[in-house]
């Protein structure tokens, strides 16, 4: 049957342009896609070895790595690995959290959008929601550290008005940070939302009205069960984005608060152990692939709506 | 019912400009910086107006290196992607209808994987692939280039493909069964019929393409190597001491930004008016006329106002001298410094005067005060970051780049390098 696709396929196309997308899509698909991954989760299962030990006896596989994660080295009084697990814990329930204000925040502004026929007006503000998203992410995040610093504008300004004697240590609080974080990705909650909502029929909002719904029922009843599969792909896309972020908590971070990717970096870049942090960067994927799809199966959504 | 709407629509106004504050004035505070002469990036208080950190950031040998290893990066990159991108569009509307979701799933995935993790599984098996074609350490493999070409190419692609499958929608297959129909080969068809429909999009995959490359920092900053992007360069002058030089940059970023993005929206603004009026597309796509294309298009008023403002500030800092004013402030500075250290001095003196008057403290009260009053004489400075410590007045000149560790630094020291250490892996 194999064959018989293939005959198809080059029947179609030609045999050089059938090669020709073979070669370009194989070398995407398997070669920077697949392999990467599955030699990552290989060597997440390895020891730490030096190059010249590799491929010898003691290049054996193991769960050490993982291990680590949940109870720490060996002869941890603990018990448990509480840093790491505590940062995980924190990194995925700050992710949902910055993914919950991006939609609260960006319903509106995309419902206006989709709603406004495309005038000149909305052209302008479409326009305004790209730029910020054109500009490097290391510089936005830089822009958040000047107006959250203890002398920065908030700051200043408030302690003009005289509502507060001493600055506020935003940076310390992890203000600064969801700020950073919810700023960073906002443009991927409205366009999904924004496109779909754009296709949304008027005449079902005016039908609604006349019938003498309210305008919350208005949006709970049509416009969110017809958004679903925007609002979902840009709450994938936020919250994926989110969790994996680094440069926005490496800038905006306070001292005591750790990003999970800022281990899984400390792993590659300072602990020099890469079987450990390929094995940390696993544990991170694949929890929030999961996070995912259990909420997209709760809301009931399609992985093909993603990126629509 | 009326005055409801109208609630609705003021609280909309009112919520759109909350919005737009929040998205653009982040840029806008951190332009202004770029122009105030103190060393550390504020917009508050102003000092006086100068563009010497445009000097400092071009004289910035790193920067300027990363910006040419972002732009060799990024020609690639857009390349590759672009390639790939087409390819599995292609692919993806003649594969087999069982297999299509499967395959849109992994093609579509890159997007969604964290960019840390594409980074590390990217070096982790091109350092398995070096390693068993026994390369040595260091070859072309590992250098950094063609690394982060391949990481960032990865997710890259997905976005081109999106841009590919939403033009191929609307491609007639018909079209080029015709042209096969009268005995064309598959790839002058190819060339000569569907490439010519795809040419617009495949403009817009590249200019995205360049747009992500140039900006990412996830994927790179496991890839770069011995070629550090302008990203990462970036990263680690803001993670380890910032100055204004930086915010120059992104001015300059920004206003490259706003230029094309309102150049883009002119023409097709015009394309739409000139179609709207009637005119055949083709007449459209060529020739400027000055004059009628201001007519009913708002963002070519603003091009044209943003180009003679342009011209007006480099124009205008050819001839700025900012010295004297910032001789000025530097008397004020000192002045205000003085008076501080005198009232500073005074409120000492009571304190320790009171403190006498209460004789010998029973419940430590005294010990615990006097350290606080310390701390204070810190923090409290109006201006908070230090500005008045005796250090800063140096840091005003030309050059002041060097992060040293400042006695008061706005933000602690959270950026310490030391830092990273404390949550450090042990081994």
């Amino acid at each position: 049957m194999g064959n018989g696709i293939l005959k198809e396929f080059f029947k179609r196309n030609g045999t050089s342009m059938g090669w020709f997308l073979i070669i370009a899509v194989g070398f995407w698909v398997v070669v920077l896609i697949i392999l990467p991954q599955i030699s990552m989760l290989d060597f997440s299962f390895r020891n730490q070895l030096p190059p010249p030990e590799m491929g010898g006896p003691k290049d054996v596989y193991t769960l050490r790595n993982y291990e680590y994660l949940i109870f720490g080295a060996d002869g941890n009084p603990d018990g448990y690995n509480k840093t790491d697990l505590a940062v995980f814990g924190k990194t995925l329930l700050a992710a949902v959290f910055v993914t919950i204000l991006d939609l609260v925040l960006c319903y509106p502004i995309a419902y206006y959008l989709g709603q406004s026929k495309g005038g000149g007006m909305a052209r302008i503000f479409i326009l305004f929601l790209i730029i910020p998203y054109w500009i490097n992410e290391i510089l936005r995040a830089f822009a958040f550290r000047i107006i959250f610093g203890d002398s920065g504008v908030i700051n200043e300004f408030m302690m003009f008005m005289g509502l507060i004697d001493n600055p506020i240590d935003f940076v310390r609080q992890n203000i600064a940070l969801y700020a950073g974080l919810g700023y960073a990705y906002i443009l991927l909650m409205i366009f999904p939302m924004y496109n779909v909502i754009e296709s949304l029929d008027r005449n079902q909002i005016e039908a609604a009205r006349d019938m003498g719904a309210s305008w919350v029922k208005i949006h709970r009843r049509i416009v969110i069960p017809y958004a679903k599969p925007g609002i979902s792909s840009g709450c994938t896309m936020v919250f994926m984005l989110t969790a994996g972020a680094l440069a926005a908590p490496q800038i905006l971070g306070g001292p005591s608060s750790l990003w999970f990717t800022q281990i899984i970096y400390q792993w590659f870049n300072q602990g020099g152990n890469w079987p450990q942090g390929s094995a940390f960067a696993v544990v991170l994927l694949t929890t929030s692939i999961f996070i995912v799809l259990a909420v997209m199966r709760l809301f009931k959504v399609n992985m093909g709506d993603i990126g629509k | 019912m009326k005055t409801d709407s109208l609630l609705i629509r003021i609280g909309l106004g009112f919520y759109l400009i909350l919005f737009f504050t929040y998205l653009l004035g982040p840029l806008v505070l951190m332009s202004i910086t770029a122009f105030n002469s103190p060393s550390f990036p504020q917009a508050t208080p102003w000092e006086v107006l100068t563009f010497e950190w445009f000097r400092v950031l071009f004289n910035d040998a790193r920067i300027v290196n990363g910006i040419k290893n972002s732009l060799i990066v990024g020609f690639f990159t857009v390349i590759l992607s672009v390639v790939m991108g087409l390819a599995g569009a292609l692919v993806l509307t003649q594969i087999w209808p069982r297999l299509r979701a499967t395959f849109y799933t992994i093609i579509i995935a890159p997007i969604l994987i964290p960019g840390v993790v594409l980074g590390i599984s990217t070096l982790v098996f091109w350092d398995r692939v070096s390693v068993m074609l026994g390369l040595p350490s260091g070859s072309f493999l590992q250098n950094g280039i063609l690394l982060t070409v391949l990481g960032q190419s990865t997710f890259i692609a997905s976005y081109c493909m999106l841009v590919f499958v939403a033009r191929l929608q609307r491609y007639d297959v018909g079209l080029t069964e015709a042209a096969l129909d009268l005995g064309a080969t598959h790839v002058q068809a190819f060339r000569k019929i569907q490439l010519p429909f795809l040419a617009p999009a495949i403009g817009s995959a590249a200019v995205l393409a360049f747009l992500a490359s140039f900006e990412n920092y996830n994927t790179t900053t496991f890839t770069f190597g011995k070629y550090p992007t302008l990203t990462i360069e970036l990263a680690q002058k803001v993670r380890y001491g910032i100055n204004p030089s930086i915010s120059s940059l992104a001015f300059i970023i920004v206003v490259l930004t706003l230029f094309f993005a309102l150049v883009h929206e002119v023409r097709n603004r015009r394309a739409q008016l000139a179609i709207a009026n009637g005119a055949p597309v083709g007449a459209v796509s060529t020739g400027f006329k000055l004059p009628r294309m201001f007519a009913g298009n708002p963002a070519a008023v603003i091009l044209a106002l943003f180009l003679a403002g342009t011209v007006a500030v480099i124009g205008y800092a050819q001839f700025y001298d900012p010295e004297p004013a910032k001789a000025i402030i530097l008397q004020e500075k000192r002045a205000a410094q003085q008076k501080r250290i005198d009232a500073l001095q005074q409120k000492l003196k009571e304190k320790r005067l009171q403190k006498n008057l209460k004789g010998p403290d029973i419940f430590n009260e005294g010990k615990s005060k006097v350290p606080k009053l310390k701390e204070k004489k810190d923090q409290q400075t109006p201006f908070g970051s230090g500005i008045f410590s005796p250090n800063n007045l140096n840091k005003v000149a030309p050059g002041a780049e060097t992060p040293t560790p400042k006695p008061v630094s706005p933000f602690g020291n959270v950026f310490d390098p030391g830092n990273l250490n404390k949550v450090a892996p042990k081994e």
